[in-house]
């Protein structure tokens, strides 16, 4: 079943991604062929199948908490568009 | 003197290094000036690092000298003074890390990755930073937002992808080897498309850190170079275990050594029935089932074997690696680093920068991972790829019970023409059905020259196997590499045309 342009929409708009016209109409008929190609896998039997399969034969052993060093504030802050002072500056998140 | 010195391996130019012969110098001047010639029309390479290449070039020629003088320097490895390309998705502290993207063109990470940080201990000289699909995505380089890379072979070709920019160094000897990254084959394919060696190590035994996150349970530090030797050295370097990455393992990294007289006697390959497609090119198949012959005088056995599940692979793997990218790639909003294109809102602003970011394969899977993750989707398709990966992990379980390694192709063709595929996303995902496999399971696997086509393009042959059999791909591949002489055909700077430099370094 092809992806409507309103479902298209909707799911960029959960992804964050400003899409235009254009890219709503090929997205829609892109991801509508890739997902009914991926359909191929409601033929398969999952019945003996793992919940879900993790390739780590354990699991991920946890490292001792021990202090090291991190990035200075400079690091931390040099790749950032905008900053003040100390922090990350961003546009209003809340409307008040 | 320099095209006969970029035509050496690693090991070779390590030997004339050792008895001064040469210098670092002279290989590292070898290589900027074959990149100067040829980078024009190639375009491998993104950012170079020439004045660092030379700073650490200098630093080596003078740990040789101590060496010769009976003093131990810093290092010994064989890698010290050899010059190394870096694919552009890993960290190397101060020098921009693009991704092939224009939402990081001028990000500046201060940090080193793992992988990078452990050549550099060993003595690189770090050239510069290769050409990749953006966030490596993609199987042709031709998704880099910074312009496509072009095959050695053939500049109307592509030199596979993602890893492109780092196989086309290393085939047109601008680079002695490189870190390439394999997500789904972006290692392998591009080897097999350039005619060089290529190993994708199992998950887990190279640290990530440092290497900017596309599918987490698939993403591997990958091994480039012109023979299997080479890559046992790079791997033997950048393997091993980093208490930064919760996934790297602690088993320990034997020593590769090769098999005594290069005899395979008693190795099983299995050979799988499902890797051996109708509409696969002919060319192709001939050229594994020739290898498959030399591996059988060299004392192997071939067995067959079947992974009924290997269709399952590309369906499962197109949805499990855009899932897993959607949910790492949520971190570029415009905030700490990347693009930025202010909004009146936040989320306005989060929307516009990744508009501008990103190009259309990455919004793509965005889309696609975001869809697969969605409240009402998950359990069609995320949860039942998980358990088809399960089911593929398992079909190799099986077979490496009955043999040691597991032949079959890395493509089903050749090299493409660029254009030929990239409108089509989906004719695209079917160029990965072979190398995909080996990712969802874990498992590592090393692509090698096997023949050439009848339009002289290479054709790769791909080993895998069982979680932390590396030594046994490697030494399988150089026994093959000592009894025949694909892996030393280099494509001739004759290929390559002169052409304006339009890719500003």
């Amino acid at each position: 079943m092809p992806l409507t342009k309103k479902e298209i929409s909707d799911i960029a708009r959960l992804a964050r991604l400003q899409l235009s016209e254009a890219e709503l109409t090929l997205f829609s008929s892109q991801l509508s062929d890739i997902l009914e190609y991926a359909d191929r896998l409601s033929q398969v039997d999952l019945a003996q199948a793992d919940e879900i399969a993790g390739i780590l034969p354990d699991n991920a052993p946890l490292r001792d908490d021990i202090p090291g060093s991190s990035l200075s504030l400079e690091q931390s802050l040099g790749n950032a568009a905008s900053t003040e002072g100390r922090q990350f500056k961003v546009p209003p998140v809340l409307d008040v | 003197m320099s095209s006969s010195l970029l035509s050496l391996g690693i090991s070779r130019a390590a030997h004339l290094l050792r008895s001064g012969e040469i210098s670092s110098r002279d290989l590292t001047q070898a290589c900027l000036e074959q990149i100067e010639s040829l980078d024009g029309s190639l375009h491998a390479f993104l950012t170079l690092t020439t004045e660092e290449a030379f700073f650490r070039a200098n630093r080596a020629d003078f740990f040789l000298q101590q060496m010769r003088k009976g003093i131990t320097p810093e290092t010994t490895s064989p890698l010290l003074g050899i010059p190394l390309a870096i694919k552009d998705v890993l960290a190397l502290s101060g020098v921009r890390c693009t991704c092939g993207s224009r939402m990081l063109e001028t990000y500046i990470p201060p940090f080193t990755a793992h992988a990078v940080d452990k050549l550099l201990a060993d003595g690189m000289v770090v050239l510069g930073k290769t050409n990749t699909d953006e966030f490596a995505m993609g199987s042709t380089t031709e998704n880099s937002a910074f312009g496509p890379t072009r095959n050695p072979w053939d500049v109307a070709r592509v030199p596979g992808g993602s890893s492109g920019g780092s196989a086309a160094a290393v085939a047109a000897g601008m680079a002695f080897g490189a870190l390439g990254t394999d997500t789904g084959g972006s290692v392998r394919q591009p080897a097999a498309f350039c005619g060089i060696t290529g190993l994708k190590p199992t998950y887990g035994r190279v640290s990530r850190w440092g290497l900017v996150a596309y599918g987490s349970s698939l993403d591997s530090v990958g091994c480039m170079a012109r023979s299997a030797e080479d890559a046992a050295l790079i791997y033997a370097s950048i393997a091993g275990h980093d208490p930064r990455d919760s996934t790297s393992h602690e088993i320990p990294v034997p020593g590769f050594t090769p098999y005594a007289e290069n005899s395979l006697k008693g190795l099983r390959i299995g050979l799988p029935q499902e890797y051996f497609l109708p509409g696969m090119q002919a060319e192709v198949e001939n050229a594994i089932r020739s290898a498959l012959a030399v591996f059988e005088k060299l004392g192997a056995e071939i067995v067959p074997v079947s992974l009924p599940h290997t269709e399952y692979a590309l369906p499962a793997y197109y949805l499990l690696a855009p899932a897993e990218a959607s949910a790492n790639l949520a971190r570029y909003d415009g905030t700490r680093y990347g693009i930025n294109r202010p909004a009146a809102g936040y989320i306005e602003q989060f929307m516009s920068s990744r508009a501008a970011g990103f190009g259309p394969e990455v919004k793509r899977r965005i889309m696609l991972g975001t869809y697969a993750l969605s409240a009402g989707y998950y359990d069609a398709y995320y949860a039942r790829a998980q358990k088809a990966r399960g089911l593929i992990r398992r079909d190799f379980d099986q077979a490496f019970q009955q043999v040691d390694v597991i032949a079959a192709p890395v493509a089903p063709t050749t090299a493409y023409l660029l254009g030929e595929r990239n409108k089509d996303p989906l004719s695209m995902y079917l160029g990965d059905i072979f190398t995909l496999p080996a990712n969802l399971a874990g498992i590592p696997a090393i692509a090698f020259p096997a023949g050439f086509d009848s339009n002289r393009l290479p054709v790769g042959i791909q080993l895998m196997g069982h979680a932390f059999a590396e030594n046994t791909l490697l030494g399988m591949a150089h026994a093959y590499q000592q009894v025949t002489l694909w892996h030393r055909q280099m494509p001739g700077a004759a290929n390559i045309p002169e052409e304006t430099k339009e890719h500003g370094l």
